[in-house]
């Protein structure tokens, strides 16, 4: 360092591992999932949106959401949005688990990361599953 | 440099955030009042799949029905507000960049809360 004064100190720090170098536990999956599926519920707030304006205006509204919705595309982001709303559901009761203080045991949140991740899945298959096959429809 | 604060809001210490523990705790009430209100939801939502736009407005028109409704996509709203703030503040890292996209989110979760708001109100008046 002495030598040379001049030496951009940013390039002689060392710097501490980034996200990359580690192998992904399910902790860290199910953290980031947390947040991009966060992202993606916000987005079908709009979604929802256009939908309750949608039945306000009747049958033409209901018939040009219909018109988008029941397209391959928009069954694939009803599912999404369904398994995201059940994933972000699961992992944030997680996450007020551990306001309070529980689940913070490596083993815990380890095993605990699976059984969200296999859980919404089985959740969000059956919900639209059902829905999709015409098993829901209790509330005519 | 001036920081914008009050002295009073400077002697209270409230930090580089420039709030205390507001935003922690709405996050957490707005996703505690969403539990009840997200199993509702997916209830009434597969309740109505494969159904006419005339159960759904019948289902809707009942006020409990759109009271609920409407306290979904509220809490829902606000927090995906707080939800993404945190995200904007992790990723975007110039001032204008951040009041922007901040503003941008704004707007928007007010606005889808007036349209559906309106849309709720207008099921049940017909």
């Amino acid at each position: 360092m002495a030598d040379n004064p001049q030496r951009p100190v940013a390039t002689t720090r060392p710097l501490s591992p980034h996200l990359t170098i580690y192998r992904w536990p399910a902790t860290m999956l199910t953290s980031i999932t947390h947040r991009v599926t966060g992202v993606g519920l916000s987005l079908g707030a709009i979604v929802l949106a256009w939908w309750l304006v949608s039945v306000s205006n009747g049958p033409e509204g209901w018939q040009a959401f219909h018109a988008i919705s029941d397209t391959p595309i928009g069954a694939l982001v009803l599912l999404g949005l369904t398994w995201s709303l059940v994933y972000h559901f699961l992992n944030g009761v997680r996450h007020l688990a551990w306001d309070l203080g529980y689940g913070f045991e490596k083993g815990t949140a380890e095993r605990n990361s699976m059984i969200i991740l296999v859980l919404s899945v089985i959740g969000a298959v059956a919900i639209f599953g059902l829905s999709w096959t015409g098993h829901g429809g209790y509330l005519r | 440099m001036s920081t914008g604060q009050t002295p009073l809001h400077k002697v209270q210490g409230l930090g580089a955030s420039h709030s205390g523990t507001g935003h922690f705790w709405h996050e957490r009430v707005t996703a505690v009042a969403l539990i009840p209100l997200s199993l509702w939801f997916l209830y009434v939502m597969m309740g109505l799949s494969g159904t006419s736009e005339v159960t759904a407005l019948q289902f809707l028109a009942h006020p409990w029905n759109a009271i609920l409704m409407g306290a979904f996509v509220g809490f829902s709203l606000w927090h995906a507000y707080l939800g993404l703030q945190v995200v904007i503040d992790d990723y975007v890292h110039t001032p204008g960049m951040k009041i922007f996209l901040m503003l941008v989110v704004r707007f928007s979760v007010i606005a889808i809360y007036a349209a559906s708001l309106v849309a709720i109100v207008r099921i049940t008046a017909l």
